[in-house]
């Protein structure tokens, strides 16, 4: 594929609000993970919840939209001059000929949780309850194509945790295929019940913090985030590129990978082949890596198949806990900004490294020049995206 | 037109008073008047057992009209990309684990929760048939017909390859119903492919175009049969399958289809070979 030019990037996390906040909290090696629960769930572990959501006030404009993942959405976009950028390109390209494409699995379903705490006595939702600004699973690119005033083609993808990793491709194939000229692209996904319940019901939810690549490892800390890329056809000062994007499926089981990531391989190669790359011009894999058993497995495999076992790699869910449909976002950001500093991030909470895991893990930061790096994504109902981003 | 054309070769189509594509042809056409008649979701035979089990309205409205299109088609469904769109998915789940997680003790299912992830019915359809050909889901609200008809396009456009277009959405119950009434259940489903077949029916181009300059959204005559196009976000595609049910002797059928308030979708549906 043609390359596609990365011109602003920003991303929201517990790491810290922003890029600086991020590359600082990953030079240091600290986690964005705490001890505590979420609301009043009784759920004991630990979760990745972003500073300030609850403070945060939307314009008056977008009041209609106010819900926790609305919120976690506007305090990501005022970061880094995101805003200021969507609005050189929306001057540039015009309103029309810039799309949103954002990734989400539960949108701002908390919004409907709670209210049904509160229903009224015939039963009904409390006053004020706003379904399609907040609960409908597109509501996050609605607000955010009416925060940005962009009227061009926009939808979410919403295919679990690879959501934020396939608009890149979406973006991509509009821009080629003519019908647009810049898009913003990344997704948002906040804490709710469903997922914390969810994934507790699946014994996938780890009461220990999470431990990507560790022998203990008993499954993933859930956080949130968000994350925004703006991709233009030309740039004169790129901060990346997008190579390449591969997509697949497993056709397998819904909530378990494929043991040996058969769909995750085809994922790899397909972004290699869009790129142009072999597997020896990737310098850092950004993995999926959940520290559930299966996925590190799987993945390792996966992984091992495509690029043998010598190519540095580390999962940063240690740090931001896995932030769902918005992993493929942060993930592609923290990926960026590893190109841009020439930081591998070392995977966090290792103690035991397991030893049936053969990929070159890096458990510390590591720092030299990067050129390339690909990032994982795989999500429930066996959907896998591989994104190859390049430096500037 | 920007996009390349795309070829139907199989529809699928199941909702209120239109059990199948070809049952529902003299509606479409308007020689009959479309009465609302509530959907019967079938079974789906093609899952394992394990997984027919487990699938949920969803699933089963989704697979239902895939099922259709693909046999009307004549084609083998591993072949096939598939594009998946819907503005909320299973309704009574969403219901169900809203209702749970505001019980004192809140402990869900973890297949109602597996079957909450908005890509469930491309995740099962995709065990179903084998499948590890690309796939995605989408939601553009009422617009999500629109978003999946001009994602198939677009990707259709870029890759040359046949693909699946599965556009469905089924209703919540009480109290979620009053703050989004769907009325029933209703799923449209199309094989697409990028040159003419043997079995082609159609050529489809698609593009985008502004709301400020587009004629007003194609309506569907019978005010039943509208009410369904307005009411339902998978209604957007029946002005495309009238186009189709009336047939296309004559020149090619232009119509705009709905898709966001700002923004339109051009469609012309031609004979093959026009």
């Amino acid at each position: 594929m043609q390359p596609v030019a990365i011109t602003q990037h920003t991303l929201t996390t517990a790491l810290g609000a922003g890029r600086a906040e991020t590359l600082a909290a990953l030079r240091a090696g600290r986690t964005g993970l705490a001890s505590k629960q979420f609301l009043d769930a009784g759920l004991q572990g630990w979760i990745g919840e972003v500073d300030g959501v609850d403070a945060v006030v939307l314009p008056a404009r977008l009041q209609e939209f106010d819900c926790r993942n609305n919120r976690l959405a506007w305090l990501a976009l005022e970061q880094d001059g995101f805003m200021a950028a969507v609005a050189n390109a929306r001057a540039r390209w015009g309103a029309e000929r810039v799309g949103v494409f954002l990734g989400t699995s539960t949108s701002g379903l908390l919004q409907t949780e709670l209210a049904y705490r509160h229903r009224q006595p015939d039963g009904s939702l409390p006053e004020g309850f706003r379904y399609a600004p907040t609960q409908n699973t597109y509501s996050v690119a609605s607000f955010a194509a009416t925060a940005l005033e962009l009227a061009g083609p926009s939808f979410v993808v919403s295919t679990a945790c690879s959501s934020s990793a396939k608009v890149f491709g979406n973006a991509a194939r509009m821009m080629a295929a003519g019908l647009i000229d810049a898009a913003v692209v990344g997704g948002v996904d906040s804490l709710c019940l469903t997922t914390l319940y969810g994934f507790n019901s699946l014994e996938l939810l780890s009461s220990d913090i999470c431990r990507p690549w560790d022998a203990g490892r008993r499954g993933l800390s859930i956080g949130e985030g968000a994350s925004f890329a703006l991709l233009e056809r030309e740039s004169d000062a790129p901060q990346g590129w997008l190579l390449g994007i591969g997509e697949s499926n497993d056709g397998h089981h819904m909530s378990t990978p494929h043991p040996e990531g058969a769909g995750a391989i085809a994922a790899m190669q397909a972004a290699l082949v869009g790129a142009g790359l072999r597997p020896g011009d990737i310098d850092y894999i950004n993995l999926h890596g959940t520290a559930t058993p299966s996925n590190d497995a799987a993945e390792d495999r996966a992984v091992a198949a495509v690029f043998g076992t010598s190519t540095p790699c580390s999962s940063t869910k240690g740090a931001t806990g896995h932030t769902l449909g918005a992993a493929g976002g942060v993930e592609a950001m923290i990926g960026l900004l590893a190109l841009q500093n020439g930081l591998m991030p070392g995977g966090l909470n290792v103690q035991t490294p397991d030893p049936e895991l053969r990929l070159n893990y890096l458990r510390v930061n590591h720092e030299a020049p990067l050129r390339a790096i690909l990032s994982n994504s795989f999500g429930f109902g066996g959907t896998n995206a591989s994104l190859v981003l390049g430096a500037a | 037109m920007t996009l390349a054309p795309m070829f139907i070769q199989g529809i699928g189509l199941l909702g209120p008073g239109l059990p199948s594509w070809p049952d529902s042809q003299a509606t479409l056409r308007g020689a009959t008047p479309h009465q609302f008649v509530l959907t019967v979701l079938p079974a789906p035979p093609r899952l394992p057992p394990a997984e027919r089990r487990r699938a949920g309205a969803v699933i089963r409205l989704a697979m239902a009209v895939a099922e259709e299109a693909i046999a009307h088609a004549g084609v083998d469904p591993q072949t096939l990309a598939t594009v998946f769109s819907s503005s909320g998915g299973e309704g009574s789940n969403c219901h169900s684990l809203c209702e749970t997680l505001a019980s004192p003790n809140p402990l869900i299912s973890p297949t109602r929760f597996t079957n909450s992830v908005h890509n469930a019915a491309s995740g099962y359809w995709h065990i179903a048939v084998g499948s590890r050909h690309t796939s995605t889901s989408l939601c553009a609200y009422d617009g999500s017909f629109g978003a999946g008809l001009i994602e198939a396009a677009t990707l259709m456009h870029m890759n040359a390859e046949p693909l699946l277009l599965v556009a469905y959405d089924l209703p919540y119950p009480e109290p979620l119903n009053s703050v989004r009434p769907l009325p029933d259940n209703l799923g449209v489903a199309m094989v697409l492919t990028p040159a003419p077949t043997a079995q082609s029916i159609a050529e489809l181009r698609v593009e985008p175009l502004p709301a400020r300059l587009a004629a007003p959204v194609d309506t569907c005559g019978d005010a039943s049969l509208d009410a369904l196009r307005t009411g339902m976000p998978a209604g957007a595609a029946l002005p495309l399958l009238q186009g189709l049910a009336r047939g296309l002797d004559g020149a090619p059928r232009e119509m705009v289809i709905e898709y966001l308030p700002h923004l339109k979708l051009r469609a012309r549906l031609a004979a093959l070979g026009v």
